[in-house]
């Protein structure tokens, strides 16, 4: 049975923990999965910490605040130092329903892909999100399909699978904000197999969303920008080779 | 002639200054090495007073002082460019280092309990 570490990362999520690894720890117990739940509490400066704890899971403290990005890439790392064979990122503010973890392990192992994505977009059932979002990962679904020929769905979903192999690539280097789009060019210049599985995601259940309103333009160019670069570093990357 | 005192002066101070910073230890030399240089071509400049219409001439500008002006926002804007560099190379630092820190932690506490 393949060891898989589920990482949380958390920034001031007091409301939401709890129910979240309280429910994952749940599900692996009922489905009889071999995992370790991984909470990296990102300098919150609410109680999450003190409620992490005492909760059935690895708690880990960053000592200054990294964002999303640098908070996962501390659990990606802890996953492979502890010789994980799969980590699965799953969002602290409760969108990443634990009943939907099996799926994405079933899917995993009937398609041997190195990096399996939860998409809310395939079935179209669950939270769909607003249409300006909507709007937005379709124009990331294309921009990521003319770059490097794969066609995701749920580009931004941070509800994902990776093995060993990706692991070290994302230790390696993880961007800070928003990583999950971008991450995507990276696994596929690095000729990783990667494929799609329909999931619900919920409404997230407590906190506030880091996008939304002006900063959503921010992290459209943002984003577009760190594609074409991510496209671009990889691309002489192995011309260098 | 008032203006050529005060230049010399104020570009001397600012030598001493810079040259005060490295002693104590609060200005890394290869910081210092850039400051150094621009103070010198100020006073370079402040002691040799028909220079700067040489040095113009040569390169075409109409007016010294829109020579002045140029190479100043040049050096200032390579200078930017450069301390962004150091900073985005310093933040990639402290976040391995607090990742290792958090990790080490989890790790200690784990063989504590």
């Amino acid at each position: 049975m393949p060891r898989i570490a589920a990482i949380v990362p958390a920034y001031n999520e007091e409301e939401s923990i709890a129910s979240v690894v309280n429910e994952l720890h749940s599900v692996s117990v009922q489905n009889n999965l071999d995992i370790v739940i991984v909470v990296v509490n990102d300098c919150s400066n609410d109680s999450t910490w003190n409620l992490v704890l005492s909760l059935p899971c690895v708690a880990i403290n960053l000592p200054v605040n990294l964002g999303i990005g640098g908070a996962v890439q501390t659990g990606f790392k802890h996953a492979l130092q502890n010789g994980f064979d799969f980590a699965i990122q799953i969002d602290g503010d409760g969108q990443h329903p634990a009943e939907e973890l099996p799926k994405l392990i079933l899917a995993q192992q009937r398609n041997g892909w190195n990096i399996t994505i939860g998409s809310r977009f395939i079935d179209k059932t669950g939270f769909q999100s607003s249409t300006l979002r909507r709007t937005g990962i379709n124009y990331f679904k294309h921009l990521i399909r003319l770059l490097v020929n794969v066609t995701i769905t749920d580009s931004t979903s941070g509800f994902r699978m990776i093995d060993r192999k990706a692991l070290q690539l994302v230790c390696d280097y993880y961007p800070d904000e928003y990583p999950e789009p971008e991450a995507i060019i990276l696994y596929r210049k690095n000729n990783l197999s990667m494929g799609e599985v329909a999931v619900n995601m919920r409404q997230r259940q407590g906190g506030i969303s880091s996008i939304g309103g002006r900063a959503s333009i921010y992290y459209m160019f943002k984003v577009t920008l760190s594609i074409l670069f991510t496209f671009i570093k990889t691309n002489s990357k192995k011309q260098a080779r | 002639m008032r203006i050529q005192v005060l230049a010399i002066v104020s570009s001397l101070l600012f030598l001493f200054y810079i040259g005060a910073l490295i002693i104590k230890g609060k200005l890394r030399e290869e910081y210092a090495i850039m400051w150094i240089v621009c103070t010198l071509v100020l006073v370079l400049f402040s002691f040799w007073r028909d220079g700067l219409a040489i040095v113009s001439k040569l390169f075409g500008v109409f007016s010294p002082p829109n020579m002045v002006f140029i190479g100043a926002i040049f050096a200032i804007l390579i200078y930017l460019l450069h301390l962004s560099v150091v900073v985005s190379k310093l933040q990639e630092h402290t976040k391995t280092l607090a990742q290792e820190i958090a990790l080490l932690k989890q790790k200690e506490e784990k063989k504590n309990a």
